[in-house]
């Protein structure tokens, strides 16, 4: 509370002041989503088998959560607080479709990759647990700051775990609307008389997990406050 | 027969943890001990095995593609699928609190295990996830859907149950720092995952 009130103009805040800023820094490492939250882990995991999968799923998840933020916020003062489950779900389903719709318009085959794990956006604890912590207690704008710095902290994680995932086990990068780019020579192979064979142990569902652990143990062994007992 | 292959490939082959990290949020969370983990796993078979038919019935007569036509011919063109995810979590959520309430009415014993748990699992993708696979892989009947909700919810009890009894044990042992709590846990199911895959490719 200021002590005098009547002369003060409400100061506005410029756009990157260091509240918005932190609020766009912090989910990138200090208290990433997935790293640090334990918040939307199950998508995180299970579509990292290719970069361009991971890419549209990154997008995807921003569009809805920065909708789902906004929106939220907006109508912050008006949901009831008993059926806010239901709102919040029935505000991020109505989203969600909209990417899915554009999904399969757009991009059929990464679509059919990613099979249920678009719906699953919706239950992505991720964006109902910033919406609960968050959203329903701040302005429109700083919900889109917020809203943004954890999209972009779940997006790292899940880039960098499919770079890991396709390289070691595809030897290849793939981006949507380039499709899979081969960068090592065929003749490298096993196959084609070579030394090298790709690990497929990466592209099934378990290294995922694996992957993840060893950023958790390199994040927390640079930041030792981030340590569990 | 049928039925039980159905069930046994819900436990082991395709177990919602460890092949599609479904509900991965809350097995992180809540399995720090063993007590509370069963808690949450008993529920989420209950809730999988109420809401996969109740989810089955809402796609098969309402939602696929002249789904409509019991009610008149004409709708035989309509395909309201795109509605499909606004209507099973608006299920999920509605029953989860029917769920709770009955419970916590009629069976107070069980309201007392459960209780706490029920609100989570609105949220759980395994739930919703259920709901998605079953709409992907089109079961025949409505006895195959409760079949395949009832053995993914074992699958996920049995995963969650597992992880709680090691952590419980590892606490004990020396776990480099940076990697406690957390970090070991992902690896563990990673390992966990592995043997799972044992499991693939069977066919009952």
């Amino acid at each position: 509370m200021s002590t005098d009130n009547s002369v003060a103009t409400p100061k506005r805040e410029s756009l990157f002041s260091k509240k918005n800023r932190r609020l766009l820094k912090d989910p990138l490492s200090d208290s990433n989503p997935i790293t640090i939250q334990v918040l939307g882990i199950c998508s995180a995991l299970a579509i990292t088998v290719q970069l361009q999968q991971a890419v549209i799923m990154s997008l995807s998840v921003l569009f809805v959560m920065i909708g789902a933020n906004v929106i939220v916020s907006l109508l912050r003062n008006l949901i009831p607080d008993r059926i806010r489950i239901i709102v919040q779900l029935v505000i991020i389903a109505s989203l969600v479709i909209i990417v899915d719709e554009v999904l399969k318009a757009y991009q059929p085959d990464i679509s059919e990759k990613l099979s249920v794990f678009v719906g699953l956006i919706i239950t992505n604890c991720i964006i109902m647990g910033r919406l609960e912590a968050f959203a329903l207690a701040n302005k429109p704008g700083p919900s889109v700051f917020d809203a943004i710095g954890n999209a972009m902290g779940y997006a790292w994680v899940l880039l960098v775990v499919s770079i890991v995932r396709e390289i070691f086990g595809s030897g290849a990068i793939s981006l949507p609307g380039m499709g899979q780019v081969k960068f090592l020579p065929q003749d490298w192979f096993v196959s084609s008389g070579g030394l090298y064979e790709n690990n497929n142990l990466m592209i099934l569902p378990p290294m995922a997990l694996v992957v993840v652990g060893i950023i958790i143990w390199i994040q927390r062994s640079r930041n030792e406050a981030l340590i569990e007992d | 027969m049928e039925y039980f292959s159905i069930f046994v490939k819900g436990i082991f082959v395709e177990n919602m943890i460890f092949a599609y990290f479904l509900g991965m949020c809350s097995y992180l969370a809540v399995s720090k001990t063993v007590k509370t983990a069963n808690g949450l796993g008993l529920a989420v078979i209950f809730v999988l095995g109420i809401t996969v038919p109740i989810n089955y019935l809402l796609e098969n007569y309402v939602l696929k593609e002249g789904a409509l036509s019991w009610l008149n011919p004409d709708f035989a063109t309509v395909d309201l699928s795109f509605l499909s995810f606004i209507m099973f979590i608006a299920v999920i959520a509605s029953m989860v609190q029917l769920v709770e309430m009955i419970v916590e009415k009629f069976a107070p014993a069980l309201y007392g295990a459960l209780g706490i748990f029920l609100p989570l699992i609105a949220v759980n993708c395994s739930i919703l996830g259920g709901a998605l696979f079953m709409q992907e892989r089109q079961y025949p009947s409505i006895g195959e859907a409760t079949t395949f909700g009832l053995g993914s919810g074992v699958g996920w009890w049995l995963a969650i149950v597992a992880i709680a009894a090691i952590r419980e044990k590892i606490r004990y042992s020396n776990v480099p720092a940076p990697l406690q709590g957390l970090g070991i846990t992902y690896i563990i199911t990673g390992l966990m995952g592995i043997a799972f895959m044992s499991f693939m490719g069977i066919e009952i």
